[in-house]
């Protein structure tokens, strides 16, 4: 299996540059879709063979291989090399897996759309980034993908770009990324300086710099990943497809950040000195958790409201490596790209339908929706899976990893009471999780109709249920939120034992904190988290069973004032605007743009102007006569001879 | 050859030079000019010549071959910039050609 291994990550740039080309040079290979949307999804599907082959022939000795040298100058050796061990292993699996499962839906979800061959042009761009992301065995192959996925998300939210609003939503994702980036840059050059090495093996780092080198890493992560103050470009980033939201926007990209830290675990945050980064890293994923939840309790559009949801998850994974429980959030990163990718492609089978129906302004408003389970079977039934699994319901995947998070820090709670009040957020997160996902499928499959009897024209309305290229990745997704999760048992069962994920699997590359918690204390946690997850469904189910969509009235009623600023998403945008924009655009017109008029360019015109002026001078040396430049030349060499003869 | 010998030898080139030199400065007709460079080539000639007498040294009159072959073909491409001269012109006065002017 190792000779194929280059495929993995040369296959999904041989379909981008295969399918950008012809559809360059041979405009009529652009509507040759279903060649263009088989050849993506190959390019997808056999490298996640191959890496499930590389899974089940692992050996315990990471594979590694290097492609070619990238560049050698005095001590600094880069080179595409990449690793697969039990983190990249796992994680390419999700990656290629839940990719080959999303090209597949696109086929026909894009199947109408006029950009075909771009939209699997960057969606196959992206994987290759993606891999190269994960897969690198050094820092600087992990930063190339860190961009490339950046730049092809950019390019996929703003894939509407005729659209102002999505070209803006494009813009703000990348702005507020690159700032992210720039963190991560300067912890590559901290890194670089100190040990003269960016391969992750060779990197340890102690004291007050792994202190700095942690901070600017998780800053970092906050870009990609969406952690407050940076979280606020996801929810705009639903502009684009749907199958984007599901890819880069919930299952894949922005769960990068929760890798790099995984990644750098052992050589940075798990080292003496960056223990207040990990605080740190928990508190603010758990601040995220919340605001991100009670946000999307308020929100009616039904891709808002999941986008929303996913920030929260991602709260949860970084509370998780904050508390030092590494290889718990990247089995949350698992289960979480299951489920929320089947709830995104399960909107998008949703819009796509109510856009068919041609009888609502806006098919994602959930508020025009009602009763879809009736057409909509397929849909439905992996919908409602896939919103227990993220409630929590035990048995489904979303139990296990939410559960295990919880756990892991109370039992940080030993080390620092910090954890404590991490633990109460997360545990009210849990709650409204519950809540508000109960909320909006019931919403949109439950309950009366909200969507009028005929269309525009005066035709009956009919919703249909979605092709079966869009149903069956549903039910694999589905299927795995279901049984997703028994890779990771709870520590009741066997005190942890057989919690292959955490225990045997990831403990090798990812240096968990030791966290234990006593039996009668995990017995109340795991109880108390069944309690969460089924009180919070219950009541959001018989609430809007009851009122339908008028229950929103009892919760505003709940939340009284407050309701108002979780409906403005805590009036983030807003204070970001006044707070850093306008300043900016401020001091840009009237200071730096007088600065720029006046010094800047004087000072190019003026080297201009001056080389003009003294040019004009010095020509009228040349006169055109022959003589004169004999003259010269006598004259320079009778001073030359005179100054050899008399100095 | 005597130093005092070798000193009038070394006179002579030097007037012959500084004719040449001051007739390519002031003298206006291209072929006068051309004539006065010729003069210059061959005022190092007799230089040459003298000193490698001077020195039994044949390297100095060998160099004077090589100086002679250059100024004949440096007469070639003068004699065909002073004819493309007067052909423009109808006249060879270099004081009045300066289209080489800023």
């Amino acid at each position: 299996m190792k000779a194929f291994a280059p495929l993995i990550i040369l296959l999904p740039l041989l379909g981008a540059t295969v399918i950008g080309l012809g559809g360059f040079v041979a405009p009529g290979f652009r509507n040759q879709k279903g060649l263009i949307g088989a050849l993506a999804t190959i390019c997808v599907a056999v490298p996640f063979a191959i890496v499930l082959g590389l899974f089940l022939g692992y050996d315990g000795n990471p594979v590694n291989i290097q492609l070619f040298s990238w560049m050698k100058t005095g001590s600094l050796d880069l080179s595409f090399g990449y690793t697969f061990d039990e983190l990249s292993l796992l994680m390419g699996m999700i990656v290629t897996g839940v990719g080959a499962l999303i090209h597949l839906y696109s086929t026909g979800y894009m199947h109408s759309d006029p950009g075909y061959y771009k939209f699997f042009l960057y969606l196959n761009l992206f994987i290759f980034a993606m891999l190269n992301l994960i897969l690198g065995d050094n820092m600087v192959v992990t930063f190339l993908g860190w961009e490339g996925v950046g730049a092809c998300s950019y390019f996929l939210i703003g894939f509407w770009y005729t659209d102002m609003e999505k070209a803006k939503a494009a813009q703000k994702a990348f702005v507020a990324n690159r700032i992210g980036d720039f963190a991560f840059l300067v912890a590559m050059f901290i890194i670089y300086t100190n040990l003269g090495s960016l391969r992750y093996d060779a990197i340890t780092i102690t004291g007050d710099t792994a202190y700095w080198v942690a901070l600017l890493l998780f800053i970092a992560a906050t870009g990609k990943s969406a952690q407050i103050p940076l979280f606020v470009w996801l929810p705009d980033a639903m502009a684009g497809p749907t199958p984007v939201s599901a890819l880069i926007h919930a299952a894949t990209m922005v769960t990068s950040g929760i890798y790099l830290i995984a990644r750098t675990s052992t050589g940075v945050f798990m080292q003496p000195g960056a223990e207040g980064v990990l605080l740190l890293i928990s508190i603010v994923g758990a601040f995220t958790a919340i605001m991100a939840a009670l946000i999307a309790i308020t929100q009616n559009d039904i891709k808002k409201v999941l986008a929303y949801s996913t920030v929260s998850q991602l709260g949860f994974m970084f509370v998780a490596l904050g508390a030092g429980a590494f290889s718990t959030a990247i089995f949350h990163v698992m289960t979480h790209a299951f489920f929320k990718a089947c709830l995104f492609l399960g909107s998008g089978s949703v819009i796509h339908a109510m856009e068919h129906a041609h009888c609502v302004d806006d098919p994602q408003d959930i508020r025009t929706m009602g009763g879809l389970k009736k057409y909509m079977p397929h849909t439905s039934m992996t919908f409602w899976i896939s919103t227990l699994a993220i409630a929590g319901i035990p048995g489904l995947s979303g139990f296990f990893s939410k559960d295990e998070i919880l756990g892991k820090t109370f039992a940080a709670g030993h080390v620092n009471g910090g954890y404590y009040f991490v633990w109460v957020l997360c545990a009210i997160t849990a709650f409204l999780t519950a809540f508000y996902m109960t909320r909006v499928t019931f919403l949109t499959f439950n309950g009366n109709k909200r969507y009028p009897e005929h269309d525009s024209h005066g035709h009956h309305v009919h919703i249909h249920e979605s092709p079966a290229v869009m149903t069956i990745p549903l039910w694999v997704l589905a299927i795995l939120a279901i049984v997703g999760g028994y890779v990771g048992l709870p520590e009741i069962i066997g005190h942890g034992h057989y919690n292959w994920i955490s225990h045997h699997w990831l403990s090798k590359v990812v240096n968990n904190r030791v966290l234990h918690a006593e039996f009668s204390t995990e017995i109340i946690l795991i109880t108390a988290s069944i309690a969460i997850a089924f009180a919070g469904v219950l009541l959001s189910y018989r609430l809007y069973n009851r009122y339908g969509i008028t229950g929103d009235e009892k919760v505003q009623k709940f939340f009284g004032g407050f309701y108002k600023v979780m409906q403005n998403k805590f009036y983030l945008d807003e204070i970001y605007n006044a707070a850093v924009i306008r300043p900016f655009v401020y001091l840009s017109e009237h200071g730096v743009l007088a600065f720029d008029k006046t010094v800047v360019d004087g000072a190019v015109n003026g080297a201009g102007k001056a080389a003009y002026s003294i040019g004009g001078v010095l020509r009228t040396m040349q006169t055109g006569f022959v003589q004169n430049y004999a003259l010269i030349m006598v004259g320079g060499i009778l001073a030359f001879v005179g100054y050899l003869l008399f100095f | 050859m005597s130093p005092s010998t070798l000193f009038l030898y070394l006179a002579l080139s030097a007037a012959i030079f500084a004719i040449g030199a001051i007739g390519v400065l002031t003298r206006r007709n291209a072929i006068v000019v051309f004539i006065c460079v010729e003069l210059m080539l061959n005022a190092v000639n007799l230089t040459l010549v003298s000193f490698s007498r001077y020195w039994n040294d044949p390297a100095g009159s060998m160099l004077v071959f090589f100086v002679m072959c250059v100024a004949a073909a440096e007469a070639v491409v003068g004699l065909a910039i002073i004819i493309a001269l007067f052909r423009n012109y109808k006249h060879a006065n270099i004081s009045e050609v300066n289209i080489f002017k800023w």
